[in-house]
């Protein structure tokens, strides 16, 4: 907790406006072949990720939903950065990600654009708004059958 | 305190209502930065700020007085439990009790009502029996009577809301039938501020012959309560939201239905008899306490009753009244706002939806500003599926509140619209 206040700006960055106006893959997919519901009771944030995985890859990722700028946009940026990786890949990334927001020092690889996530470090109410999305696609892989929460 | 009146009309014009309250001075948190900015405190539905009198009475009684209550021959203990029962007493009075044996001590609203649903309840309830609920409740005044109704197979019902956030009379009238045992219904809305006509539902409930316990948590601070002249059977609030310390509260219950009711703690303090073949129980309101009390709780739940009064419940509601009347005006101003909860009879707590910024972004966007609210379902997410919304923001009022912290409020979402380029909405 600075004294100066924290950058709003480092936390809502364009991308983020973005992809929260316009979330990528918002779609039910009805041919899923993995599914799980997430939920945060605190905010009531709420989603559905949906995956379609073959021979061990994620061929298709959706979710659908309604939460705040941060979840929306970590969801949709989540769908954008796992499509086609092997599944092995995209569970190190929930872990590296995860670390990301949580961990002193971060872990250092290339995020791509879900570097843009980052400032919701200096937020630590909000982390688990970003992660909400990662927990519920874990879920989804590993077929969980309770819904994913972040509380 | 003083009682400030004349005082200059505020930055946009609006005409200056009631007589403002200057009591800021005696909250010390208030004068602490957060992020570097004048600290603007909305949050008091959650919990109040307390005044210095407050924190210096639990100084004081564990500087001076601290010994455990109604068991040394000591005279400290002596003196302890004297402080005690005058708390007791202060908090009778406070709510025009008739009697002191009439407040039982609890951890705080919540407490209070699980008691109520554990004792009375698991006593009196059978399989088919009715309890009327509304919409409006906090999760804390409907999930204790789910749970009873798993233990004895009772029926919870549901009065609706309007649209505006007012109680549906009509139908709490139609649900009102010879089945209805209890009706536990909140004085005031923590979601929308709407203020509930509990003397005349009380005596609808009672006519259908229903024990009515009434969840005063957001009253208690902002108007006078009289549990005599509302007539119910139970009412129940918590010192936290009151300028008390947390992990305090009171349940007023009548003295008739007390007597009537069995423990439902066990241990010490709340015995007058004990053998392996036997016990008996102490008479209310010790029946009721098992164990060592919050004794600095209670006598730091006295000191901001006292402060209350010294300041003046009728002067804090007529302030807050103007204030919320301005707040209403000005955040109804904003274009792409939406009020939740426009009752006619409201108190402190305001209620709104930004068009295109999720309450949560919200929050963190006013936080940043200095400016504290609630943003979420409010424990009370039923209500909040009645409107179809996960949540609101909400500004809630306290004695100490001034206009500046409506301009801040207002202010910040400003800004926030800026930040999400959405002030050209709605």
């Amino acid at each position: 907790m600075n004294d100066t206040g924290p950058d709003l700006r480092e936390l809502y960055q364009e991308v983020i406006f973005d992809h929260n106006r316009q979330p990528r893959n918002y779609r039910p997919m009805p041919e899923a072949d993995h599914q799980a519901d997430g939920h945060n009771p605190l905010c009531g944030d709420q989603l559905t990720v949906f995956l379609r995985i073959e021979d061990g890859v994620v061929k298709d990722v959706s979710f659908v939903g309604h939460g705040c700028a941060i979840s929306t946009a970590s969801a949709s940026l989540m769908t954008e950065a796992i499509k086609g990786k092997p599944v092995a890949e995209v569970e190190a990334l929930f872990h590296d990600f995860h670390a990301l927001l949580t961990e002193t020092p971060p872990p250092e690889r290339d995020f791509g654009k879900l570097a843009v996530l980052a400032g919701v470090r200096e937020f630590p109410v909000r982390v688990k708004c970003a992660t909400l999305a990662w927990h519920t696609l874990h879920n989804a892989i590993v077929g969980a059958q309770d819904p994913a929460r972040t509380e | 305190m003083t009682l400030l009146t004349d005082l200059p009309v505020s930055g946009n014009g609006q005409p200056v209502g009631a007589s403002q309250l200057d009591v800021a001075a005696d909250f010390p948190i208030l004068a602490r930065p957060v992020h570097g900015r004048r600290l603007a405190y909305l949050d008091n539905g959650a919990t109040t700020q307390k005044p210095l009198a407050v924190i210096e009475a639990e100084r004081r009684f564990y500087l001076e007085s601290n010994a455990n209550i109604h068991r040394g021959v000591h005279w400290l203990s002596q003196h302890a439990t004297e402080l005690y029962n005058a708390a007791r007493a202060t908090v009778q009075r406070f709510i025009n009790a008739a009697h002191a044996d009439e407040i039982v001590f609890t951890r705080g609203t919540t407490e209070a009502i699980n008691l109520v649903a554990q004792s009375w309840g698991r006593a009196e309830l059978r399989a088919g029996d009715e309890i009327l609920v509304t919409t409006m409740e906090h999760h804390s005044n409907i999930v204790p009577w789910q749970l009873l109704c798993e233990q004895t197979g009772a029926v919870l019902k549901v009065v609706p809301v309007s649209e505006a956030g007012e109680l549906d009379l009509a139908a709490f009238d139609a649900l009102l039938n010879h089945r209805t045992q209890l009706v536990a219904i909140t004085h005031v809305s923590n979601a929308l501020g709407s203020i509930n006509p509990v003397a005349e539902l009380t005596a609808r409930a009672h006519a259908a012959g229903a024990v009515v316990l009434v969840d005063g948590a957001q009253a208690v601070a902002h108007q006078a309560v009289d549990v005599q002249a509302i007539g119910c059977d139970f009412y129940a609030f918590s010192g936290h939201k009151l300028y008390g310390p947390t992990g305090i509260g009171a349940l007023y219950g009548r003295r008739s239905i007390l007597n009537a009711m069995p423990p439902w703690q066990g241990g010490g303090d709340m015995i007058r008899t004990v053998s392996f073949e036997r016990s008996t129980y102490a008479e209310p309101p010790q029946r009721f306490e098992a164990g060592t009390p919050n004794i600095a709780g209670a006598i730091g739940l006295a000191a901001a009753i006292d402060y209350v009064r010294e300041v003046g419940i009728e002067r804090i509601a007529a302030h807050e009244h103007a204030l919320l009347e301005y707040a209403t005006a000005a955040v109804d101003a904003i274009r792409g706002v939406r009020l939740v909860g426009t009752a006619q009879h409201k108190a402190g707590i305001l209620s709104f939806l930004v068009d295109g910024i999720h309450p949560h972004d919200l929050g963190t966007i006013l936080d940043a500003e200095g400016v504290a609210i609630r943003a979420g379902h409010h424990c009370a997410m039923p209500l909040m599926t009645r409107f179809g919304i996960p949540g609101t923001a909400r500004a809630s009022l306290a004695m100490y509140n001034t206009r500046a912290d409506i301009d801040a409020l207002v202010a910040a979402i400003d800004k926030a619209q800026d930040l999400f380029g959405t002030r050209n909405h709605g």
